[in-house]
């Protein structure tokens, strides 16, 4: 395959695993260290907020204070100390570029070595791109030619200033603001995000995607999206992430709210490779996050595709509400966890209308000493007449030393569902591998193209620039993983 | 000089040792036939030869073109002109066979120092050797020997080897599981690549291979060793007599 020599090549001249660790020297503006409604304030006056925002991030703030963090993902790390973080971090003398031209050159160049150009003439053509580097947007593409079809995208902080209705009706109503330790706090203190809203009948011309960088040390990264499909519009929306290479953790905890009205469809892609930590487990990303989708109208779609490799600790569990009759919910996920890492991701399906139907399928890969743990709930209520999921788990594993997990919750509270599920576990066979090499195919290249094909249902889910990515990305995360 | 030449070759595995002092020399051009009961170490030799992990050489050593080659990866003996076809050819979920012989066909060229063939390239060269072996297209789309038949995977063997052009091939019970059909058409396939450069290996329990893949030589195994050796005609004997009548004569 193209793809994995590209990435064979790729990575021997880099000589590192991780291609994206490294720092931008860029002046920052930051919060002073810990949380305090001080520092709730300045946020809010930093992004001009008006006051209704101030007030909903102060509610959440106190209650926030009042909540205890989960314990029951099958995840271990040190108690994080919360006062000790920056809850804001952001390029100093861009605080909101009206155009390209005037974006920090700095920024533009980070932005080029991960691959983001973000010169709308060097772009994939069809895709448009919100980049947000730590607590800020710092550019938006195609925001014009989007405006000609009556799109937003924009920034959300720019969101909550220029459509303040929009976003006061929807923000908070799929995830609400007390939802859980990691939302609620997000609620407090989010800095930025993409805001998207599609108006009725309207196809969105072109993909959407936002590229979330970590940059600052010591920075929790907060980010907020919110995505409205009205009545018969259809978007796809890809996200992407990274962070440089540093011995602390630094916490990622986003939210994310999808609301699909009558017959719209909302396809969210991500491809989520901050950094993992090192071969032995120093460092990496908490990503603690919450993504949830409403199907609010009747026969809307949501549908979550997710490539999970990056990360030292995941706990993600994006969801369908299948509010509305005849609505469709669907998971594809796959999680790659090798050296120390941890994953405990799944997803939620809650069937309220009639005629709901849902698809999972998670393809979870484990190597090295790194735990991988499927969580899923499928939840059918008593209205949820001839409701359907179907369910597929299947684990791979690398190596002796670590391990795979399947955890699914089933609740049906009406006789006419249909819920199946299956699991399988195997592991990457001595006669696979042998069976390629015995044709030339290299170990590490063998690897990639088994583990691929065990993907492959997924990857196929992804749009086209991401999927040839995202192949790449197996590969690499696995590198050193057999032999 | 012998293509290949193997010298008292000793083999365990998992500590058992399987091959106990087996020698065997094949020149270019020719075509030789090992034929052996169950157990005999047939396969331990053809997994030895491919250099698959597991099947440890404690003593002698495998000359390919002159170079001792047990030091070698399997994937590096691929790329030098090696191959073997398997005995049962493993199934890759989710991989296509176009995809896997592009990487195969690629991988094997880059270790060889020659350009890669891009993706129009290795179609039409997959196309055009699969056709000639009669696989359809259509087998190429699916996933590597997934829900392929007993027949379908063996000439899918022979459809590598006709695309790998090895310089000597080894295949291990290639007609097992073939009915007569099948084993004419994989029968013809090695026919067709049979060269005055080029050595081949067949491994086989029963002479109805050798009817039409017709050896210049014939070595018999059993317990490890080649305890027989004799032109074409060997074969016949052994199917009339049976591995034991040879076994007897040989000692």
């Amino acid at each position: 395959m193209a793809a994995i020599q590209e990435t064979r090549e790729r990575v021997a001249s880099l000589g590192d695993r991780y291609k994206y660790g490294f720092v931008t020297d860029i002046e920052m503006e930051r919060a002073p260290r810990g949380l305090n409604e001080g520092v709730v304030r300045l946020i809010s006056a930093k992004k001009g907020e008006p006051e209704w925002m101030l007030e909903w991030r102060l509610g959440a703030y106190r209650r926030w204070r009042e909540m205890r963090e989960p314990t029951w993902a099958r995840v271990h790390y040190p108690k994080i100390d919360y006062e000790s973080a920056y809850y804001y971090a952001a390029p100093k003398l861009s605080p909101k570029p009206g155009s390209l031209e005037e974006v920090d050159p700095k920024l533009l160049e980070t932005y080029e070595k991960l691959g983001i150009p973000l010169h709308e003439q060097k772009l994939l053509a069809g895709v448009a791109v919100d980049a947000v580097f730590d607590s800020v947007s710092v550019a938006t593409t195609f925001k014009a030619k989007l405006a000609e079809a009556g799109v937003i995208f924009c920034p959300i902080s720019e969101a909550i200033r220029d459509h303040g209705e929009l976003v006061r009706k929807y923000l908070g109503s799929v995830v609400p603001v007390t939802d859980n330790f990691f939302a609620t706090l997000n609620s407090a203190v989010f800095s930025d995000g993409s805001f998207v809203y599609v108006p009725k009948g309207v196809r969105c011309p072109m993909e959407l995607s936002t590229y979330f960088r970590i940059n600052a040390s010591e920075t929790g990264q907060f980010e907020r999206t919110l995505i409205i499909a009205d009545e018969g519009s259809y978007v796809s929306y890809l996200e992407g992430c990274t962070a440089p290479k540093r011995d602390e953790n630094q916490l990622h905890a986003a939210v994310v709210e999808l609301v699909a009205l009558d017959h719209a469809e909302i396809k969210y892609s991500t491809v989520q490779n901050w950094y993992p930590g090192d071969e032995q487990g120093r460092g990496g990303i908490y990503n603690f996050v919450t993504k949830r989708g409403d199907c609010r109208g009747r026969g809307a779609k949501i549908s979550w595709t997710q490539v999970e490799t990056g990360s030292a600790i995941t706990w993600k569990y994006p969801s369908c509400i299948l509010r509305g009759d005849d609505t469709v919910g669907e998971f594809y996920s796959i999680a790659i966890a090798n050296h120390y890492q941890q994953a405990d991701t799944g997803t939620k399906m809650i069937h309220l209308g009639r005629n709901t139907r849902s698809r999972i399928i998670s393809k979870g890969i484990s190597a090295g000493r790194a735990q991988n743990t499927y969580r899923g709930l499928v939840s059918v209520h008593p209205r949820a007449a001839n409701a359907r999921n179907h369910t597929q788990c299947d684990s791979l594993l690398i190596g002796k030393d670590c391990g795979a997990h399947t955890v699914p919750y089933i609740e049906s509270r009406n006789s006419s569902a249909r819920v199946e599920h299956e699991a399988t576990t195997s592991k990457i066979a001595d006669d696979q591998l042998f069976y390629c090499l015995s044709r030339g195919i290299g170990q590490e290249e063998a690897v990639a193209l088994i583990v691929n094909g065990f993907c492959r249902e997924v990857l196929q889910q992804l749009p086209m620039e991401f999927a040839v990515e995202a192949q790449k990305l197996v590969g690499i995360s696995l590198e050193g993983s057999v032999g | 000089m012998s293509l290949l030449e193997i010298e008292n070759l000793r083999v365990s595995v998992q500590g058992r040792e399987i091959l106990k002092g087996l020698s065997l020399a094949i020149r270019a051009g020719e075509v030789h036939a090992i034929m052996g009961p169950n157990g005999s170490g047939k396969s331990t030799l053809s997994y030895a030869l491919a250099g698959r992990e597991g099947y440890e050489i404690t003593s002698g050593q495998i000359l390919y073109r002159g170079e001792d080659v047990t030091a070698l990866a399997p994937e590096e003996r691929a790329a030098r002109g090696m191959f073997l076809a398997l005995q049962y050819p493993v199934e890759i979920p989710g991989v296509t066979t176009m995809n896997f012989l592009k990487a195969a066909l690629n991988a094997q060229r880059r270790a060889r120092g020659e350009k890669e063939l891009d993706a129009m390239s290795v179609l039409r060269l997959v196309r055009d050797t699969a056709a000639a072996l009669k696989v359809p297209e259509q087998m190429l789309r699916r996933a590597l020997n997934v829900g392929f038949s007993g027949g379908e995977k063996k000439r899918l063997e022979i459809v590598q080897m006709a695309l790998f052009k090895p310089m000597l091939a080894i295949l291990d019970e290639t007609d097992s599981g073939l009915d007569i059909d099948a084993l004419k058409l994989v029968a013809d396939g090695v026919n067709a690549l049979r060269a005055p450069d080029r050595a081949m290996l067949v491994i086989t329990h029963y002479q109805r291979l050798l009817t039409y893949i017709v050896p210049d030589r014939v070595h018999v195994m059993a317990d490890g060793r080649i305890v027989a050796e004799g032109g074409k005609e060997l074969a016949l004997e052994l199917e009339a007599k049976g591995y034991a009548g040879i076994a007897k004569d040989a000692a």
